[in-house]
């Protein structure tokens, strides 16, 4: 079974993607930015496509903010 | 400062005005500051004098750049000042990395072994520069320092500059050659022109504090993303020598820069940092905000711009002082052969396109890690937040954390005026790559280091296996016709009575990282850099490959 990848994916190249995907939201409203955000999350998940890697990603980016936060806050 | 003694350097009446016959330099510097200063040695040891101007008569007033990199401690060896520096600063490799009190990772710079000099030492600005002065007064006949010098005014013809210098005597007029403007992130050469200096302005302030601690406080670079002991966004400890830290902190851009520059309010935030037990002492503070731009252009008919005159970045990744030295370690030889007339005017473009690309580089890694450390919308804050929450789980993410990409020598792959590879997969060192260091012993046996036998001239390194093969590459050295050429031979293992200098590669290192086999021959310019190689050794590929180098001759 295939599993979410963990090391780098960018071929260290995690700057200039990082760079791109701020560019990306230069001139939006909050409320666009969401909606990018969004279809950037669907057309990702669709490319990845194996609902096991699908689940355990939603599973990882959960973690921590069930209790409301945004997960950055002071660990107790 | 407590640490830190300055000593004001005399001013003396100049020649021009003193009634005596002045001589013409070749080139007037413009700065005494670390690339000023490093310009002027530079030229010395090709033997070119120069003027150098400076309106004030100390050293850099606070620590300000600390952070010099291990190719910057190679040039300085060139200039015969690493040792010092080195013995003086503090050496480190490993930087640590924290979001609020955990840590997120740590990286070791120079995980292998078999260099000289190490990734990183910190040492004091005013240090870099009393050192680099000491080292002027080696060349009295060739470098004139002028303090309280100051430039009012530049022309410039077909055939020189000519600069109107202010004085505490008076004014008088300087004729050289050549004007480097080595003055600096405000550079009045650069006013005087009216040049365009266009980039970007990050809206940041930062808190900078040096603070002596009797502690033994950890060398490591330590950087927190929100800590827990301060409200600001994050902060950065360095240290320094004599006992002394940095502490930079990311106040925002609202913060009130003349209250927290006032060294009651600094040293609060200092002790919550240390720890309300541990003495401290001020030692200096600024509050400073910075932007990245550069010059469109490093040369300006006769007048030549290196360091902060050129290009400013953000001080997150040690990119402008370290910046400014691989500037005059690339312009110093290149204006000796025109000063000499081995090469025209011309030449000069290849500085201009080679530290611009330098420039650009920097630029880049300083934009970037000012886009992450400081976010300027929501999403920029959400996307930034959830690296930092995934980092600890997710090696990925804690490759996009980004509080600095520390400075790393530039390559010049694919620039022209390097020839092509002739010896492609014989080692990783290409042509336009920074040649890398290596333990070697001399022919008396001494150990040494390889960079120490680089430089400065144009250098062939030729693999040979025997002292029959030395004696050959020895009978044809002239053949390349390349003024100042000095041929070493590497050898396995001592051979002695060689007709080249040999220098003996016992640990193997310099075959690995040199893809050496018999006959290899590497072409290496003044600056270090590998400007060709070859399978076999090809006197006249040699000198064909300088002539291109130097814009006589085509690739």
């Amino acid at each position: 079974m295939t599993h979410l990848r963990r090391d780098d994916g960018f071929d260290g190249r995690g700057d200039a993607f990082y760079e791109q995907l701020v560019a990306a939201h230069r001139g939006l409203t909050d409320a666009a930015s969401g909606a990018l955000n969004a279809r950037l999350v669907l057309l990702l998940a669709n490319h990845v496509g194996d609902a096991a890697v699908v689940a355990e990603t939603i599973a990882a980016a959960r973690r921590g903010l069930d209790s409301g936060g945004t997960g950055n806050e002071q660990e107790l | 400062m407590a640490t830190y003694q300055y000593r004001h350097y005399p001013y003396r009446t100049p020649p021009e005005l003193a009634g005596t016959t002045p001589a013409r330099p070749p080139v007037i510097i413009v700065g005494a500051g670390p690339v000023g200063l490093a310009a002027a040695i530079d030229l010395a040891k090709q033997g070119i004098g120069s003027v150098i101007l400076d309106d004030n008569d100390v050293v850099s007033v606070g620590s300000r750049a600390i952070c010099w990199a291990k190719r910057t401690l190679e040039i300085f060896d060139r200039l015969g000042v690493g040792e010092r520096m080195v013995a003086k600063g503090v050496t480190w490799q490993v930087g640590r990395v924290y979001h609020r009190d955990r840590e997120l990772y740590r990286f070791d710079l120079l995980p292998g072994g078999g260099h000289h000099r190490p990734a990183f030492i910190n040492l004091q600005q005013y240090y870099v520069e009393e050192y680099l002065v000491d080292r002027v007064e080696d060349f009295p006949q060739l470098i004139d320092l002028r303090w309280k010098h100051k430039l009012a005014g530049v022309e410039q013809s077909a055939t020189g500059v000519v600069a109107t210098v202010e004085t505490p005597d008076g004014e008088y007029r300087l004729d050289a050659d050549w004007l480097i403007a080595a003055d600096g992130a405000k550079s009045s050469v650069r006013s005087l022109l009216g040049l365009a200096f266009e980039g970007r302005t990050f809206e940041e302030k930062f808190l900078i504090v040096d603070v002596r601690i009797a502690a033994d406080y950890p060398r490591d670079r330590r950087f927190w993303f929100q800590p827990s002991f301060d409200p600001g966004q994050s902060v950065l400890i360095h240290r320094q020598p004599d006992d002394v830290f940095r502490i930079d902190f990311q106040l925002g851009w609202d913060a009130d820069a003349e209250a927290e520059r006032q060294p009651e309010s600094a040293m609060a935030r200092v002790r919550q940092v240390v720890g309300a037990g541990v003495n401290c002492e001020y030692e200096w503070c600024s509050v400073y905000t910075f932007r990245c731009a550069r010059l469109e252009r490093f040369v300006h008919g006769r007048v030549l711009f290196a360091g902060d005159s050129a290009h400013v970045v953000s001080p997150f990744g040690a990119r402008g002082g370290n910046g400014g030295i691989q500037d005059v370690d690339n312009l110093c030889w290149k204006l000796a052969q025109v000063v000499r007339g081995e090469a025209t005017a011309g030449f000069l473009a290849s500085y201009d396109r080679e530290r611009i690309h330098g420039a650009d580089e920097n630029i880049l890694n300083s934009s970037r890690t000012t886009t992450f450390m400081t976010p300027k919308t929501v999403v920029e804050r959400q996307l930034r937040d959830g690296v930092l929450a995934l980092a600890p789980d997710f090696a990925f993410a804690r490759g996009l954390v980004n509080s600095g990409r520390l400075s790393k020598p530039c390559d010049l792959l694919g620039f022209p005026g390097f020839v092509a590879d002739d010896a492609a997969g014989a080692g990783a060192l290409r042509p336009g790559m920074p040649c890398e260091d290596a333990p070697v012993a001399g022919a008396d046996g001494r150990a040494g280091w390889l960079l120490d036998h680089l430089g400065t001239d144009p250098v062939a390194l030729v693999f040979v296996a025997n002292r029959r093969e030395a004696a050959e590459i020895a009978d044809s050295v002239a053949a390349c016709g390349i003024a100042r050429l000095t041929v070493l031979a590497v050898t396995e293992r001592f051979q002695g009575d060689l007709p080249l200098p040999e220098l003996v590669d016992a640990d193997g290192l310099v075959r690995a990282r040199y893809g050496g086999a018999p006959g290899v021959t590497y072409l290496i310019r003044p600056d270090q850099h590998v400007l060709g190689r070859w399978r076999a050794w090809n006197p006249s590929a040699l000198g064909v490959a300088w002539r291109v180098c130097l814009g006589s001759a085509k690739a």
